[in-house]
């Protein structure tokens, strides 16, 4: 598998190619998935989370251009919304990454959401994978940030950051169940802003509110990205909230959480898939939804009798 | 389990060209037409252009400019992927491009310019149409 050699050795181009093969599903992704895995591992993961406009692509600029100046090498991926009519995407997030475009050590990825809830593409996970395999030491990834229930990067990310600014709306919002809850760092940039104070005020509130069996308390660091003010905070942030979880062992606690969901997850997809097509392929199934719409079957009769001999699967 | 394969493209805008109205308005069009898009932004230097097109492995490049510098940059750009080995994309170019230029950008392997008052339509059927079979 020549092309996947060529990417263990950094050839961007193989690198692209093989996040291509993998996105699509083509032939022999599931294969160079299985090849990959013994090779992943050392990347730190971190999620940049929360409302569109709140400056997360430009934070990811400056956050990354720190981290290749302190010698690491980064993977971006960059999320944007497809439309629900049309399955096009505008990904529009590497336009304000020119720090690092054509930085040697980092390697920019655009995705769309093609269809998935949550923040993230069904992708995500696997091209987070190639990048980790093929060397980069952080991967970033930047989601959607459409709203309160973006949560999904928490089942990818080591570290999730929630970039939020100021005037967002009311006190209870900060108290809604969500995106606020899955915060290892908040910052509240564009804080030259009215209001920042505010919200910082409202998110250290907040921590008050809830109880904490976490020794380490969020911080809620102010930025002006575009400016680069505050964003070394976030850096250091960071590399402590990577120490903490090593120092505490949280770090292997919670990867082996990750694994059990995600092993559970893809099991589930491949046995629901067997069933929906041996549902569809029972002989009577047509015949049996007619007799259920005109009320001559009990719908949970149907059910049963289908259930009957996929019992036999076990 | 194939996923459905999008169409890729990247539209750029190369050089010190500050007017990227006409770029936004197709970068729009491909989109409802069912494209993943990513448009670069301004002030693009053909290194951003052809970092861009190896990373996110795009189907087709649309290379927007008005400034005129087409005949110097266009060929800077399609050396630049040559090097990188990328052969296999489909490149269009649009904007102000006198008529008499348009010959010696095909030679360099531009498929096609695509001039003021092209309609929306017309760019995305030529790229529907033409891009190029790739491994």
């Amino acid at each position: 598998m020549e092309l996947f050699e060529q990417a263990l050795k950094g050839s961007s181009r193989a690198i692209a190619k093989l996040i291509t093969l993998v996105e699509n599903r083509g032939e022999g992704a599931d294969e160079v998935m299985e090849k990959i895995y013994p090779h992943t591992g050392r990347a730190y993961i971190t999620g940049f989370t929360g409302p569109s406009g709140s400056g997360k692509s430009t934070l990811v600029d400056k956050v990354t251009l720190k981290l290749c100046e302190q010698g690491f090498t980064v993977g971006i991926i960059a999320i944007d919304p497809s439309s629900p009519f049309t399955g096009g995407a505008l990904l529009g997030d590497r336009l304000r990454m020119r720090n690092v475009d054509t930085q040697e050590k980092v390697f920019i990825r655009s995705l769309s959401t093609r269809g998935c809830l949550g923040g993230l593409s069904k992708a995500t996970c696997n091209i987070t994978r190639i990048l980790d395999a093929c060397g980069k030491d952080f991967i970033l990834i930047e989601t959607v940030g459409a709203g309160q229930d973006e949560v999904e990067i928490m089942s990818i990310a080591d570290t999730s950051i929630v970039v939020l600014m100021p005037g967002m709306g009311d006190e209870i919002q900060t108290i809604k169940a969500g995106v606020m809850e899955i915060g290892d760092i908040f910052v509240v940039n564009k804080s030259d802003w009215e209001g920042a104070e505010r919200t910082v005020q409202m998110i250290q509130m907040m921590f008050d509110l809830k109880q904490s069996e976490n020794k380490w308390v969020s911080p809620v660091i102010k930025t002006i990205a575009t400016e680069d003010a505050g964003t070394s905070e976030v850096v250091e942030k960071l590399l402590s909230h990577r120490e903490y979880l090593s120092q505490s062992g949280k770090f292997l606690e919670r990867r082996r959480e990750r694994i059990k969901a995600e092993i559970k997850k893809m099991v589930e997809e491949r046995i629901s898939a067997q069933v929906k097509s041996l549902i569809e392929e029972h002989t009577s199934f047509n015949l049996m939804v007619e007799e259920v719409v005109l009320r001559k079957k009990d719908l949970y009769a149907c059910v049963r009798e289908l259930t009957v001999p996929l019992k036999k699967l076990r | 389990m194939a996923e459905e394969k999008r169409i890729r493209v990247l539209v750029a805008k190369p050089g010190l060209d500050g007017h990227d109205r006409g770029a936004k308005v197709i970068v729009r069009a491909l989109r409802d037409a069912g494209m993943e898009v990513i448009y670069t932004g301004l002030r693009q230097t053909p290194e951003q252009i052809i970092n861009a097109v190896v990373q996110e492995d795009v189907d087709a490049l649309l290379l927007s400019i008005l400034s005129g510098a087409h005949n110097y940059i266009f060929p800077r750009i399609m050396e630049g992927l040559k090097e990188k080995g990328v052969n296999d994309i489909l490149v269009v170019g649009g904007g102000v491009i006198p008529n008499e230029d348009i010959p010696a950008l095909k030679a360099i392997g531009i498929s096609e310019i695509f001039g003021p008052g092209t309609t929306t339509q017309t760019i995305i059927d030529y790229i529907k149409g033409n891009l190029v079979k790739r491994a």
